[in-house]
């Protein structure tokens, strides 16, 4: 049997997950994280993305807004900005998002706020990849 | 007598604005539960974030950035966090005194506020004081959105060097019927480093995992400072619509009191009359 380790997510506004998994990925700045029990301490910033574990063999996906990674004493915390569980994601929501984001990073009408078109952008994109 | 109708209006009126105040309590009451989970609900991340700092700044002593650093004090932050409503007892006016001790204090630094909330900023635009940011329509439920702009805001103005200290100014949710005003400094952070032996491997770079978890950090503080308000608000709001029902029902009794006795020196000056009458005409 893989040894387990303990797996949080905590978002602003309340835990979203905490679970025994054997497996987490996960989108750091700087590339894909796997980590496996008995990790070594780490700290890491996260992208908008996609962050899946496997628990009891089953794979799960989480679309995270953002946020932080610590992993000591085979203990794994996510810091989210925001986070769901792909059962939580309202797809149709998420692809209006979507559409919304991308009509305004088209369109480019003075006083867009680029920036956060295209992280609500990435944030869509992340919920559709977590749901389907 | 004329009294009774009048008096039947009066207790009329009242007993209609009893209802409404017991209607607004009870609301407060059912909003109270829901701000109270909301309080619960964002501690952890609260408390995760601060341990990831302590543990980030103790591990890697030397670490500079803007937000940790202290310089020479001479304009002081406030971020005030008032409610939008009013119908809330002393809420506001306890945090406003408050504001207005602490800067009467420290006279000799300029002083700069935030101010969140209606009422707060309503009371120091009127009195001129110096507002260099203001929120208002926070709602029932507060998101982290909105706490995220707040402290966007301030950072702006502490690393342009408008601020070169920040407090944060709020009422802190003890119980239903307790409410504290509370001060709490947030910038520059100052972390409590923990002790710790591990060593982290960091991704990426120390400077720019503080770059991105101290913002973090005053987002989360600003949050639950704006939750805690936000049931402190209604704890108040509940308190004050509970004495004010109270207050509606002895005002009710004392009245029908007062009409009953003018009804009966009513009946009583008639039946005199009456008597007189009869009595004239034998």
């Amino acid at each position: 049997m893989t040894s387990k380790f303990n797996f949080k997510v905590v978002a602003p506004d309340g835990l979203v997950l905490d679970k025994d998994v054997e497996f987490v990925l996960v989108r750091s700045e700087e590339g894909d994280l796997g980590i496996l029990a008995h990790h070594a301490p780490l700290i890491a910033s996260l992208k908008i993305g996609v962050v899946s574990y496997q628990e009891n063999g089953v794979r799960h996906k989480i679309a995270v807004g953002g946020g932080f990674m610590e992993v000591i004493d085979n203990r794994v915390t996510i810091l989210a900005n925001t986070a769901e569980t792909a059962e939580e994601i309202d797809l149709q929501r998420a692809k209006a998002a979507k559409e919304r984001a991308e009509k305004r990073l088209q369109e480019r009408k003075p006083g867009t706020d680029i920036q956060r078109a295209e992280i609500a952008l990435r944030k869509a994109l992340s919920r559709i990849k977590a749901a389907e | 007598m004329a009294g009774v109708r009048d008096i039947r209006r009066r207790i009329r009126s009242v007993s209609n604005m009893q209802q409404i105040t017991r209607a607004m309590k009870t609301i407060a009451a059912a909003k109270l539960r829901k701000a109270q989970r909301n309080v619960i609900a964002s501690r952890p991340y609260t408390k995760q974030i601060q341990d990831v700092l302590s543990r980030l700044v103790k591990a890697e002593i030397g670490v500079e950035h803007p937000l940790l650093a202290k310089r020479p004090v001479q304009k002081v932050g406030y971020i005030v966090i008032t409610s939008d409503r009013g119908l809330c007892g002393g809420f506001n006016a306890n945090l406003i005194r408050l504001t207005q001790e602490i800067i009467e204090e420290k006279r000799d630094v300029e002083v700069g506020l935030v101010a969140v909330g209606r009422k707060g900023n309503e009371y120091f635009n009127k009195r001129q004081y110096p507002v260099l940011a203001q929120f208002t329509g926070l709602g029932d439920n507060p998101d982290y959105n909105q706490a995220s702009r707040i402290a966007e805001e301030t950072i702006k103005l502490y690393t342009a060097g408008e601020l070169d200290e920040v407090y944060l100014i709020y009422s802190k949710f003890i119980t239903v019927l307790m409410q504290e005003p509370t001060v709490v400094k947030v910038l520059p952070i100052e972390p409590s480093a923990e002790e710790s032996s591990e060593e982290y491997i960091f991704e990426p770079s120390p400077e720019q995992m503080l770059e991105r978890l101290l913002p973090s950090y005053l987002k989360s503080q600003i949050f639950s400072a704006l939750l805690e308000s936000k049931a402190s608000e209604l704890g108040a709001q509940m308190t004050a619509m509970d004495s004010a029902t109270e207050n509606a029902k002895e005002m009710i009794e004392k009245l029908t009191l007062a009409m009953n006795r003018a009804r009966q020196a009513a009946i009583t000056t008639e039946i005199s009359e009456i008597v007189g009458g009869a009595a004239a005409l034998e």
